[in-house]
C-alpha cells in the first residue's frame, strides 16, 4: 500500500479552501474595511445624490428623474469597480511577493488556478456584501424607484469581476511594482469613474472621445444598472452590455491564469 | 599660538531653539526628495493631470446639469466657475496630505530614514520642515498647472486671482504639516483607512460641489469648522474678487493650523526617535 501525505482536491474544493482562508483573515480585520465597504459609498451618495443633486434640475439629461434616482444605481457600480480593482492590485502582488501566501498555498495540493479562482470568488463575496450594504443605505435615503435595486447589486458584482480578472493578470505579471499600479489608477480607473456615465450622460462628451466611454467596462455596467432599476432596458442592448462584461472577464481570467501558473509553477 | 576661529553666525531660529531640535539643514531634505522623485517623474508629473480631469468633467458634464449657482456674496455664477476654486483647494489638500502621510509613514516606520537622518547633524525640526516643504513644492507645481488651465478656460475674472497660487501654497502647508504630525501616530498600513475617513468626507462636504446653503442650519455650523472649508472660501473669494472681513478669519485658521502641525510633527519625531 502506498502512503501519500497529499490529497488531491477538486477544482471547486481548492478554490473554496482559499475563500475560507480569506474569510479567516477578514474576520480578524473587518473593522478596518468598514469605511470602504459601508461608509464611503454612503458619503458619495449623500454628497452627489443629495447635495450636488439639489442643484440639478431634472431634465432631459437625467431622463426626467431626480438626480438622486439617476445617480444611485451608477454609484453602486462605480464603488464595486473601485473595490474590485483595489482588491486585485496590491493584495494579489502581495500574495506573490510580500506575504507570499500564494507560494504557501501552491505548496499544498491547491493549484495556481484554484488560487486565482479562490481570489475571484472572494472578491465576488466582498462585492455582494458591499453592494447589499449600499443598497440598504440607499433605500433609507429613498434612492430606489423599485425592487430592481436587487438586480443592481448583481450588476455591480458582475462589473467588478469583469475588471478584477484583467487586473489580476496585470498584478500577476508585475514584479517590481514601481509606478504600475499608480499609473493604472490615475490613467484608467479615475478617468473611467468621471467620464463613463456615472455622473452625467456620455452624450455630453464630444463624439471624438466618446469611444473611450464605450470601451470602458464601467459604462456597460452603468447602463445595465440604470436599465434594471429604471425599467428602461431593452433586450438587445442589455445582452450587448452583459456580453462585453463576460468577454472581458473571460479574457482576463485566461491571461491571469497564464501568469499565475508561470509565476507559481517551477 | 592658538588660532581661535570665530563661531559661525547663527540665525534667529538657531539661537532661540534648543540646538538638538533644529540645525538649519532642512534644505538637504528637499534635495533628497527631488533626487528620489526624479526616478518616478511620470507619476509625479501625471499628478497634475488628476485635477485637470476633474475640471474637464465639470466643464463637459456636471456643468451642463446645473444652471447657475450662488457664489460668494450671493452673486450668480456658472457652475464650473463655482467649482473650480473649490477643486483647487481640494487638490492642494489631497496632494499635500498624500505626501505627508503615506510617504512619511513608510520612511518613518519601514525605511527608518529619519533614524538615519537623526544620526547626522540634522534635527527633528529640520526633518519636519524639509518633508513638509517638499509636499508644498509639489502642491505648488500642481496648483500652477491647475490655475493655468482655469485661465485657459476663462475662469479667472478677477485681478485677485494672482493670489490663488500663494493661497494654494498656504493650504498645502497647513494640511501637510498637520498630516505629518498625524502620520507619526499611525502604527500599521491598515490604519490608512482613517486618513481616507477624514479626507474623503471633507472633500465631499466642504462646499466643494455645492453652496453651504444646501445644508440645514446645524450642519452649516459643523461644515464651517472644517479646515478645507476655509481653504475653499479663501480660493473662491480670490477667484471672484468678492471679499469681506471673513477672509482674515480663513487666513488665520490656516496659519494657525500650519504652525500647530509643524510643532506637532517636530515634537513627535523628537519624542519617538530621540528621547
Amino acid at each position: 500500500m502506498t502512503v501519500s501525505t497529499g490529497r488531491v482536491v477538486g477544482a471547486w474544493r481548492g478554490a473554496a479552501l482559499r475563500v475560507e482562508g480569506h474569510w479567516m483573515w477578514y474576520r480578524r480585520y473587518w473593522r478596518s474595511n468598514l469605511y470602504s465597504t459601508g461608509l464611503q459609498p454612503l458619503f458619495f451618495l449623500a454628497a452627489m445624490g443629495l447635495g450636488f443633486g439639489s442643484q440639478v434640475q431634472p431634465g432631459e439629461a437625467t431622463g426626467g428623474l431626480s438626480y438622486l434616482h439617476y445617480v444611485a444605481p451608477a454609484l453602486l457600480v462605480s464603488a464595486s469597480l473601485m473595490l474590485a480593482v483595489g482588491e486585485s492590485t496590491y493584495p494579489v502582488l502581495s500574495g506573490f511577493k510580500w506575504q507570499k501566501d500564494y507560494l504557501a498555498a501552491t505548496a499544498t495540493p491547491i493549484s495556481p488556478g484554484q488560487v486565482l479562482g479562490g481570489h475571484l470568488l472572494w472578491v465576488a463575496l466582498r462585492l455582494t456584501l458591499a453592494g447589499a450594504v449600499y443598497a440598504v443605505m440607499a433605500l433609507l435615503l429613498g434612492a430606489w424607484l423599485n425592487a430592481g435595486a436587487v438586480l443592481v447589486v448583481v450588476v455591480g458584482v458582475a462589473t467588478g469581476l469583469a475588471c478584477a480578472a484583467p487586473v489580476c493578470a496585470f498584478a500577476a505579471s508585475t514584479y517590481d511594482e514601481g509606478t504600475r499600479f499608480a499609473t493604472l489608477f490615475r490613467f484608467v480607473v479615475m478617468p473611467m469613474t468621471l467620464f463613463a456615465g456615472t455622473f452625467f450622460p456620455i452624450e455630453q462628451i464630444p463624439m471624438a472621445l466618446r469611444w473611450l466611454a464605450w470601451i470602458s467596462p464601467l459604462w456597460h455596467g452603468t447602463e445595465l444598472s440604470r436599465g434594471v432599476t429604471l425599467g428602461t432596458l431593452d433586450l438587445l442592448p442589455g445582452l450587448g452590455h452583459a456580453a462585453f462584461l463576460v468577454v472581458l472577464f473571460g479574457a482576463g481570467f485566461v491571461f491571469a491564469r497564464h501568469y499565475f501558473y508561470k509565476r507559481l509553477v517551477v | 599660538m592658538v588660532v581661535r576661529e570665530a563661531p559661525p553666525s547663527r540665525g534667529l531660529l538657531l539661537r532661540v531653539l534648543p540646538s538638538s531640535l533644529y540645525a538649519g539643514r532642512a534644505r538637504f531634505l528637499l534635495e533628497r526628495s527631488a533626487l528620489v522623485y526624479s526616478r518616478y517623474w511620470v507619476v509625479f508629473a501625471s499628478g497634475a493631470l488628476e485635477p485637470l480631469f476633474y475640471l474637464l468633467a465639470f466643464q463637459v458634464g456636471f456643468g451642463k446639469l446645473v444652471g447657475e449657482v450662488a457664489g460668494p456674496g450671493g452673486q450668480l455664477m456658472s457652475y464650473v466657475a463655482f467649482v473650480a476654486p473649490g477643486l483647487l483647494a481640494a487638490s492642494a489638500m489631497n496632494g499635500a496630505v498624500f505626501d505627508s502621510t503615506y510617504n512619511v509613514f513608510f520612511r518613518f516606520r519601514y525605511a527608518k530614514l529619519y533614524d538615519a537622518m537623526l544620526a547626522t547633524p540634522i534635527g527633528p525640526l529640520d526633518i519636519a520642515l524639509g518633508e513638509i516643504g517638499f509636499a508644498v513644492v509639489r502642491g505648488a507645481l500642481y496648483s500652477t498647472a491647475f490655475v493655468a488651465v482655469m485661465g485657459a478656460m476663462g475662469l479667472l475674472t478677477s485681478p485677485w486671482a494672482v493670489l490663488l497660487l500663494p493661497a494654494a501654497v498656504l493650504v498645502s502647508f497647513a494640511f501637510a504639516a498637520v498630516g505629518m504630525g498625524c502620520a507619526t501616530f499611525l502604527r500599521s498600513t491598515s490604519q490608512f483607512d482613517y486618513i481616507q475617513l477624514v479626507l474623503m468626507p471633507m472633500f465631499l462636504f466642504s462646499t466643494t460641489f455645492y453652496p453651504l446653503g444646501v445644508y440645514p442650519e446645524a450642519l452649516q455650523w459643523v461644515v464651517s469648522c472644517l479646515p478645507l472649508y476655509h481653504g475653499i472660501e479663501l480660493m473662491r473669494s480670490l477667484a471672484t474678487g468678492f471679499f469681506d472681513w471673513s477672509i482674515l478669519g480663513h487666513l488665520a485658521y490656516l496659519l494657525v493650523m500650519a504652525a500647530v502641525g509643524l510643532v506637532l510633527a517636530a515634537r513627535r519625531l523628537h519624542k519617538l526617535l530621540l528621547s
